[in-house]
């Protein structure tokens, strides 16, 4: 099961990191939303994976059941998914902003910040 | 049902004694900025209260800072688990004195941040929230920096993260635009990096408490069958925190960034955020994981000459004065990894040292370069000129910190100068050392040439028309700062003393352990 995972997780760190290395914004971002579901994939497994033995413990017992899921990923996971959402929502809006008051979503011609005419400081007194 | 509750023993799980009084101090800076940050968001149509409530808060944060400062160099390190639960299940907020002396440094940069703000921010950017960012940017960094659990150092840099981007695009200049959008991509790439690397730890450790980690790590290592993969733990731990401190070949977001918003948020990032990840990549690497850093030292070392050399390089051939500091910024950044790389005790409290000096001195730097950009008119050091005829002062002033940046004597850029090359000669990388000159020498070149064009220099186009001259909301902040730099330029044994210590400390973890697990260090 694990094997099958960390291959999963490969696939979308790969297709993360192609995508991210594409000129255009959009699919940055795509890039980017793929980086944090592989991520969470990677959490995931990494706090052991189980079937269907929920950690809670019996009314009548007082430790948990051999072989029951871990707890801790689950709610790292849902951390790191509420702050990749939120995240993403924002560059979402910051790139069509940009694409507005720029024109362009090719990160090659957002020049603004860095011209590439910018003259040199002067060389003398 | 109670009388089955009844027979368990909650001590095996819980905190079962309230903590002491003077224990609330470690969380008490985080708290008290997010609910500072949270007051100015629901009184976000009040603005003329914000400045108000904010400058109090940050005074505040000074005074609690300090005092934690003062009772962990007394009495050694504080930790409170939250929720109750016995550590490692609970999160720890944990401070030692590298800790709490980099919180003190950022709250007085803040804070002297804040109120120069009063003059350089306008009524739009009050509305948009400039000092709830503020706070927010403050509860990260503070959060960052007390915190003893390392998926709790993640979620602070989310936090010190959004509240940058809101800094970044105040004012929604098509220029903050473009450069926000290479900022937060990057930085979230950045941020990302460091998540996947703290599920690989967890699957490693089992455990996410940086002191739990500290006494696990030697019987980790020591496992030689099925070897745990820690070499490639710290390999990702530093690409991400060098990714955050912005040390070469990951840097590039920074030039193309910090020069865009208001120079009072410029202040703020060149200041704090980087110093966060040095402080991240100290912590790491110098505390957790020291046999792999030492392993790792030789690419670390070379990360921090290139990063040194080619900032200074960048440095030198700018025109625009902010995106000149941005470069310098990156120049210290080079300083503090070759201290990390060489690892010793003199190299890691010359790093803390630099740390804090970089800290005040390059808010300082950016706050004086805005005001003599405000003062003339222009950025650019082609155009800039007569400022030394128009406000003496002022450009006393300025001359103290752009000889604190370069590493001048009397001030307080000198001693963790000095200190690092000490570190690097001791282990004969005389390359280093010559590294640590060359880009010192780099640097007051640049900064010199700033002075000479944009002060002594009549201005070029004549005297325009004046602007108005420097009050109190600007020249306290500068005076404070060019002041600090001064005495502890000439005074420099309390916070030798300080970093050494902190040096100390995470030298050898035993006194943070005990402080997390008063039981003992055996699990």
């Amino acid at each position: 099961m694990e094997v099958l995972f960390v291959a999963l997780i490969g696939l979308f760190f790969t297709a993360a990191v192609y995508l991210m290395l594409s000129k255009f914004t959009i699919r940055i971002l795509l890039g980017i939303v793929l980086l944090g579901n592989g991520v969470n994939l990677l959490l995931f497994t990494a706090g052991r994976i189980t079937r269907e033995v929920p950690p809670i413990i019996p009314a009548d017992t007082s430790t948990l059941a051999a072989g029951a899921a871990n707890p801790l990923p689950q709610a790292l996971i849902l951390t790191a998914i509420v702050i990749s959402f939120s995240f993403f929502a924002f560059l979402l809006v910051l790139t069509w902003r940009a694409f507005e008051e720029l024109g362009t979503d090719s990160t090659d011609e957002m020049r603004l910040a860095e011209p590439l005419d910018e003259p040199l400081p002067p060389m003398g007194y | 049902m109670a009388s089955s509750f009844a027979s368990i023993d909650l001590a095996a799980a819980m905190v079962t004694t309230a903590p002491a009084l003077s224990d609330w101090l470690v969380i008490l800076p985080t708290a008290l900025m997010i609910l500072t940050g949270a007051t100015l968001m629901m009184i976000r149509k009040s603005v003329r209260l914000h400045a108000v409530i904010a400058i109090t808060a940050l005074a505040l944060l000074v005074v609690l800072d300090a005092l934690l400062l003062w009772q962990v160099s007394t009495r050694g390190p504080v930790s409170m688990t939250m929720g109750g639960w016995l550590p490692p299940f609970g999160i720890s907020f944990t401070a030692d004195i590298f800790g709490a002396v980099m919180a003190l440094a950022a709250a007085i940069a803040a804070l002297l941040a804040a109120i120069y703000s009063l003059r350089d921010i306008d009524a739009s950017g009050l509305r948009h929230g400039f000092f709830a960012f503020l706070m927010l940017l403050m509860a990260g960094v503070s959060g960052a920096f007390l915190t003893g659990d390392i998926f709790n150092l993640y979620v602070w840099f989310e936090v010190l993260l959004i509240s940058s981007f809101g800094l970044l695009i105040l004012g929604s200049e098509p220029k903050q635009i473009e450069g926000a959008l290479k900022y937060a991509i990057l930085n979230l790439i950045g941020t990302t990096l460091f998540l996947i690397t703290v599920g690989y730890l967890y699957a490693i450790f089992g455990t996410l408490n940086m002191a739990d980690i500290a006494r696990k790590a030697g019987s980790i290592r020591g496992m030689t069958e099925d070897a745990a993969p820690l070499m490639t733990l710290t390999a990702l731990f530093v690409l991400a925190f060098c990714m955050k401190a912005a040390a070469f070949p990951v840097n590039f977001w920074l030039p193309a960034s910090y020069h865009t918003p208001r120079i009072t948020v410029s202040a703020l990032f060149g200041g704090l955020l980087t110093k966060v990840g040095i402080y991240a990549l100290i912590r790491v690497t110098i505390m957790l994981l020291p046999v792999e850093r030492e392993a790792l030292s030789l690419v670390i070392a070379t990360s921090a000459v290139l990063t040194m050399i080619l900032g200074a390089l960048g440095a030198l051939a700018q025109n625009d004065l902010r995106r000149m500091v941005g470069y310098v910024v990156i120049v210290g950044i080079g300083n503090m990894l070759a201290g990390v790389a060489i690892g010793s005790s003199v190299a890691v409290s010359g790093a803390i040292l630099y740390a804090l000096h970089s800290i005040v001195t390059m808010t300082a730097l950016y706050l004086v370069l805005g005001e003599a950009g405000r003062l003339t008119g222009t950025f650019e050091l082609s155009r800039l000129g007569g400022l030394w005829g128009r406000a003496p002062w002022f450009s006393a002033g300025s001359l103290a910190l752009v000889l604190a940046a370069s590493g001048l004597p009397p001030f307080s850029g000198l001693w963790p100068k000095i200190m690092l090359l000490k570190a690097s000669l001791d282990i004969g990388a005389w390359w280093l050392a010559a590294a640590i000159l060359v880009s010192a020498f780099l640097v007051t070149l640049a900064l010199a040439r700033v002075f000479l064009l944009a002060y002594w220099r009549p201005a070029p186009g004549g005297e325009g028309e004046a602007a108005t001259a420097t009050d109190w909301r600007t020249a306290l902040p500068i005076g404070a700062l060019a002041t600090l730099v001064l005495v502890f330029g000439l005074y420099p044994e309390p916070l030798l003393a300080l970093s050494q210590a902190a040096a100390d400390g995470l030298a050898d973890p035993s006194a943070y352990i005990r402080s997390v697990f008063p039981g003992g260090l055996v699990p």
